[in-house]
């Protein structure tokens, strides 16, 4: 690696960190009870909204009232979204004329883009119109993100508050989630990507004549404004086939940065945000540092993977300087290839600038696991903090058991209740990728997606369900996902990692909220220490490589020794 | 009876807040982002068109397929049903330990020895690799300098004209240290033509 590579890895990293404390700051205020920021120009908007639906913003609710709300939302909007792609070829704003889209494959478009997964079974400029992109895919990156981050508001206000059943109001925090984060952060990184030349436009595809004289049509469409959300939101699917890697998506280094920053901005700012809504920011800062012990590492081994040369290419005179550049784009290289493959899945973004299915067998190893960590180190917004604080309770009851006293977590008693509803949000995603795998490899629709035959074939099973199964999104996309029994499978997987995690921590807030304030004494379990930033990151990782190992050994790792025992 | 009555509120402002948030964020901000894009970047939104004479000739940021040996090639595309095809972007997705990535890497170096048959220098890797999209339009300066030599040679001119053009478009990282050093393909053929050959100059911006 050269000073280069270290130079671009830091310069990243050191952005990121300095907007944690800013924009995390920001977003307590927004949660907050007193007037949001930005109210006199915003809060007109924001009232004309819940007059408009019928809300109360001052009714706070129980977290059933709060789920039944989130689970009525959701269902409306897969309703919405299923019935747009069906009855694509009758909705305007359709250029090209793509006509509906199938059941089974709306099917799995919809669970995706609803639980902020964004697999993609289509490729963007082949299959979608316009008004689906806009009115059916850019919602739900919005209203999907919201819903994560309202989740998340909810628990912290549960673990702040005692005595009480409230834990907000799920409308509020929407609204409020939307208007005043993803919005403006979104209407910022748009311009700044036109800038860079991403299209934004809603014009027909335009031929061209190419100078060898061959004919070409150029996509074109709203892209800028979907992938801005789609970054800031932990979404994911992308405006054209290759995503992110295409040179219409992003064209410069300086658009590649800034998607990059965008797909880690809100993740991390939130473990501040939770820090400041508990009253304690150290907590929060606690778990960012958790968070990066596992990223930055995963980091450093993918690159430095990436970048070395092919042991298979050894008899070919080629110079392998620029390292493994299969599915790479030149204006990205190695390194930032690398550190997008590792941040996208180590948020529970998705969105690729290279394609994970030719990285080195332990190079795609890494995103792989990242993935099957259960999507906590960072994670997508909202969701990755909850389901961290999922693996905290989970990490407190274990350090409870190790010296026999009762497990507390700021202030409150973690009691049976907690510990069940933890495990049910910890286990599901590590239950639903073994099984989804499993199918897929014991039917004819999930083999024949498989691109190539052996440890690598297994690879992109695996792949396919980690990514589904943790609400990733990313692929590798050599596996054709796109048949009717994976397409059924990875819909109930998707759906499956999002409620049975968004569920189990909203009836943890319910239950917190209720219970008093404990004093902590000598047997209290600082949960700031280096000493438990350094366990609750070895939980993470331990719970993953239990679940995990033995399918990895079949897939990226026999795949490599396969190669370097030769 | 209390129940009922919520419930059955709770599904209206399901309903009413998706069809507002569907208005803000599916309509509004799409489109007033559009607009503003058109307003300020008009060019730019429309994907940095490239025209030649009156005729679009292709966008600066999308690679386009050459195989004249008078040409600058671009990286091997993995697009279905032709290289390049800009409608369609793909990647190979092969592993790069498996068999088909081998066969590609050994024809494609093969052909490009056979096209300059007094070149021995090693071929660069992004040469013989499929990019991402199968649209990248840079290559490494690396893969510029080594077929200059071709080009050269099927335009009977010198290699050192042809090295200098190459200089000329080299692309550095963004503030000296984001991104990778590179060459754009489409740009650097048509400073070729248009040095070579007297051909108009291309301009940026609408037909």
């Amino acid at each position: 690696m050269s000073g280069q590579d270290f130079a671009q890895i830091g310069f990243y990293l050191l952005v990121l960190l300095a907007a944690v404390k800013p924009l995390g700051a920001y977003a307590a205020r927004v949660y907050s009870d007193g007037n949001p920021p930005f109210d006199w120009v915003l809060g007109p908007v924001e009232r004309i909204i819940y007059r408009a639906g019928g809300v109360t913003a001052k009714a706070e609710m129980t977290w059933k009232q709060y789920a039944f709300a989130l689970l009525a939302f959701n269902g409306a909007g897969f309703l919405a979204l299923y019935f747009s792609l069906r009855l694509q070829g009758l909705l305007p704003f359709n250029p090209r004329g793509f006509v509906g889209i199938e059941p089974h494959r709306a099917f799995n478009i919809t669970a995706s883009f609803v639980t902020n997964t964004n697999w993609q079974n289509y490729g963007g400029e082949t299959t979608l119109s316009y008004f689906s992109q806009m009115v059916g895919l850019t919602v739900q990156n919005f209203v999907s993100a919201a819903t994560g981050m309202a989740v998340l508001a909810a628990l912290a206000r549960g673990i702040a508050r005692r005595g009480t059943e409230m834990i907000g109001n799920f409308w509020v925090d929407l609204t409020r989630t939307t208007l005043h984060i993803l919005l403006p952060l979104s209407a910022m990184l748009t311009i700044a990507l036109v800038s860079q030349g991403v299209v934004q436009n809603l014009s027909d595809y335009r031929p061209a004549t190419t100078l060898e004289g061959g004919q070409e049509l150029l996509p074109m469409g709203p892209a800028a404004s979907q992938i801005a959300i789609k970054q800031l939101g932990t979404n994911g699917g992308g405006f054209f086939n290759v995503n992110s890697a295409h040179p219409l998506e992003n064209p410069t280094p300086v658009s590649n940065l800034l998607q990059m920053l965008a797909i880690l901005l809100i993740p991390t700012a939130l473990c501040y945000t939770f820090g400041r809504m508990v009253g304690d920011v150290r907590q929060g800062w606690a778990l960012l540092a958790a968070m990066a012990l596992v990223f930055v590492p995963c980091v450093l081994v993918t690159v430095w993977l990436e970048s070395g040369a092919n042991p298979t290419l050894a008899d070919l005179p080629i110079d392998q300087g620029l390292g493994n550049m299969e599915g790479k784009e030149t204006r990205f290289g190695v390194v930032n290839s690398a550190l997008w493959g590792v941040s996208t899945t180590a948020a529970s973004n998705g969105s690729v600038n290279s394609m994970h299915d030719s990285f080195t067998p332990l190079g795609g190893l890494v995103p792989m696991f990242l993935m099957q960590l259960g999507e906590v180190v960072f994670g997508g917004v909202g969701s990755g903090l909850y389901g961290m604080l999922m693996f905290v309770i989970f990490s407190v009851f274990l350090a409870g058991l190790m010296v026999g006293r009762t497990p507390e977590y700021l202030g409150k008693k973690v009691e049976a209740f907690e510990v069940k509803m933890a495990s049910i949000a910890v286990l599901t995603p590590p239950a639903v990728v073994l099984l989804g795998a499993a199918i897929a490899t014991a039917t004819p629709d999930g083999l024949s997606g498989v691109q190539e035959a052996g440890p690598h074939g297994l690879s992109e099973i695996l792949y396919a369900f980690s990514s589904m199964g943790n609400n990733n999104g990313s692929a590798f996309a050599g596996y054709g996902a796109n048949t009717p029994t994976t397409n059924m499978t990875g819909a109930i997987a998707m759906l499956a990692a999002r409620y049975w995690v968004a569920l189990p921590a909203l009836a943890i807030a319910g239950s917190l909220a209720k219970k008093k304030l404990l004093p902590a004494g000598p047997g209290t379990l600082p949960t700031h220490s280096l000493l438990f930033i350094f366990f609750l990151s070895g939980v993470v990782v331990v719970v993953g490589a239990l679940a995990f190992v033995p399918a990895l050994a079949l897939g990226p790792i026999a795949e490599h020794l396969v190669v370097a025992g030769n | 009876m209390k129940e009922e009555v919520s419930v059955t509120a709770t599904l209206r402002q399901a309903l009413g807040m998706l069809g507002l948030l569907t208005l803000l964020t599916g309509v509004v901000y799409p489109l007033v982002m559009t607009g503003l894009a058109r307003l300020t970047m008009s060019s730019r939104a429309d994907g940095n068109p490239m025209v030649l004479a009156g005729q679009l000739v292709g966008s600066e940021l999308v690679g386009q397929s050459f195989d004249d040996p008078q040409h600058f090639w671009g990286r091997p595309s993995a697009t279905e049903p032709v290289p390049y095809r800009a409608d369609a972007s793909s990647g190979s997705n092969l592993s790069p330990f498996g068999k088909a990535f081998h066969e590609q890497a050994a024809a494609r170096t093969d052909a490009l020895r056979k096209a300059d048959p007094g070149n021995n220098t090693p071929v660069p890797i992004d040469l013989v690799t499929a990019s991402a999209s199968g649209l990248d339009p840079h290559i490494s300066p690396q893969a510029a300098y080594y077929q200059a030599s071709r080009v050269a040679h099927a335009r009977a001119i010198s290699v050192d004209r042809v090295r200098q053009l190459v200089d000329d478009h080299l692309e550095r990282p963004t503030w000296g240290f984001l991104g990778q050093p590179r060459v754009n393909v489409l740009m650097l053929n048509l400073a070729l033509e248009q040095e070579l050959l007297d051909r108009p100059k291309p301009s940026r911006g609408a037909q």
